[in-house]
């Protein structure tokens, strides 16, 4: 181990639920989106779900408020270091959308797009069993345009540059696909836990 | 409206506008950036009063190019560990050393290190050159517009652009408190526009980056237009990319790195 000389670092407890290289941001939560923030008006998103189903169907919010109410209570974590506890998301399930649309038996994985072009992939086992979410709540108010309002993906379990703001759709696939990021050098999965941050991890 | 389910992306209704869909540009070595290395520390150039210039000597650094940043990580006695991201501030050259310009964060565990304890000498680990979308080349006109140390990686690009003695037109709008503040500030040539936003120097105004300021450079773009670079705050980065989208920049050639 290479320690550094003098480094002690922050005076610290074990913080369960900290991946590892990650640090806790408190009551921050950073914007770290690389693009011009799109001015959505809620009237206007749509969520498509495609690709390999039964039948691609569309949402609308209105739509979309219809299906059973979920939302993710726990914590996210950031590839570029920060983590932030106990953060709460009000939307959908993204199995009542997936249900509704029926994935079909060759369908492996996703390309999730956002309105404005932005693309991540994602294992479809990630996305079903209660571990995905399209919210339009954080913390009971309406999700900021910067945060991905009208309404993002949140895969909590993953970095979350895979929870996708501005989502407009997910398009299943029989097999993977980079997205933005995962075609500019990170993981394809990004799993915390296991720090897949970058290609080569 | 029924549609009809295929084996591939693409068919039934069209997908939305993708104006975002910038293909990578930069092939990212995975392996160099998966493999940390040891850097060492050789010298320390204050730049203001908050803000310090840090060299290492990295003997198997693959090289970079303006724009990237590497991820730097710290290791206690104990086995703790801190990681960070930084932009790299030298331009790209052969000498197997690369620079970090770093603010002193309030509290900062890593940055407090650095403005603290280090000295030459020292070693730490970093890995990288990482991702390729913040980073220009040098092969088309380029547009930047930093706050604070946003201007980091925007520097790089300076610092390319002249020691390779590009002609392609780059221009710099860079945003500080005051003329204290302003990091680099006695490197900036022709090339750069300062905005005090606090405290200017006698005859300069006082006020934020204006679309004043980003008009006449989107009136008369140079040839293929400008590839804008946004760097700084989030609260920066959502003014300064709605100043440029207002003024007629293209949101697909805008690219933006933000710090929280």
């Amino acid at each position: 181990m290479n320690t550094t000389r003098g480094f002690t670092g922050r005076p610290r407890a074990a913080r369960p639920g900290l991946p590892p290289g990650q640090y806790d941001a408190g009551d921050d939560w950073p914007v770290l989106s690389a693009e011009v923030t799109p001015e959505i008006a809620p009237a206007d998103w749509t969520f498509r779900v495609g690709g390999l189903v039964a039948e691609p169907r569309t949402w609308d919010l209105a739509g979309a408020r219809l299906l059973p109410a979920s939302g993710y209570a726990g914590d996210i974590h950031c590839v570029t270091g920060w983590s932030k506890f106990g953060v709460r998301f009000g939307g959908v399930s993204l199995d009542a959308f997936l249900d509704a649309a029926g994935p079909l038996p060759s369908a492996t994985h996703a390309v999730a797009h956002a309105h404005t072009g932005y693309t991540a992939n994602l294992p479809l086992a990630d996305l079903t069993g209660g571990r995905a979410w399209i919210v339009w709540e954080y913390d009971g108010q309406p999700l900021a345009p910067e945060h991905g309002g009208p309404a993002r993906l949140v895969v909590p379990h993953l970095y979350f540059w895979k929870s996708v703001k501005w989502i407009a759709g997910l398009e299943l696939l029989d097999h993977d696909e980079p997205g933005f990021w995962e075609q500019n050098g990170y993981h394809a999965r990004g799993n915390p836990w296991e720090e897949q941050r970058y290609s080569g991890d | 409206m029924t549609e009809t389910a295929t084996h591939t992306t693409g068919a039934g209704a069209p997908a939305p506008p993708a104006r975002f869909a910038v293909p990578g540009r930069i092939e990212v070595n995975g392996r160099v950036a998966g493999t940390w290395q040891t850097a060492t520390l050789t010298g320390i150039r204050r730049e203001t009063p908050r803000a310090s210039t840090f060299r290492f000597a990295v003997p198997g650094w693959a090289g970079h190019l303006p724009g990237q940043h590497l991820m730097l990580r710290l290791t206690a006695e104990d086995g703790y560990r801190a990681q960070r991201h930084y932009s790299l501030a030298s331009a790209p050259d052969d000498s197997g050393h690369i620079e970090l310009t770093l603010d002193r964060v309030p509290d900062g565990e890593v940055s407090g290190w650095f403005h603290t304890v280090a000295r030459p000498g020292d070693e730490i680990e970093v890995r990288g050159p990482l991702s390729g979308f913040f980073a220009w080349p040098g092969d088309r006109p380029a547009l930047l517009l930093g706050a604070g140390s946003g201007v980091v990686p925007l520097m790089s690009m300076v610092r390319h652009h002249r020691a390779r003695g590009l002609t392609v037109p780059l221009r710099l709008l860079v945003s500080a408190r005051g003329p204290g503040e302003l990091i680099y500030a006695d490197e900036f040539g022709a090339e750069t526009t300062p905005v005090f936003t606090r405290t200017a120097p006698a005859g300069a105004p006082v006020g934020r980056l204006a679309s004043a300021h980003v008009a006449p450079l989107l009136a008369e773009p140079p040839a293929g237009g400008w590839e804008a670079y946004v760097c700084g705050s989030n609260a920066f980065a959502e003014h300064a990319s709605r100043l440029l989208v207002a003024a007629g920049q293209p949101v697909d050639r805008i690219r933006i790195e933000r710090f929280g």
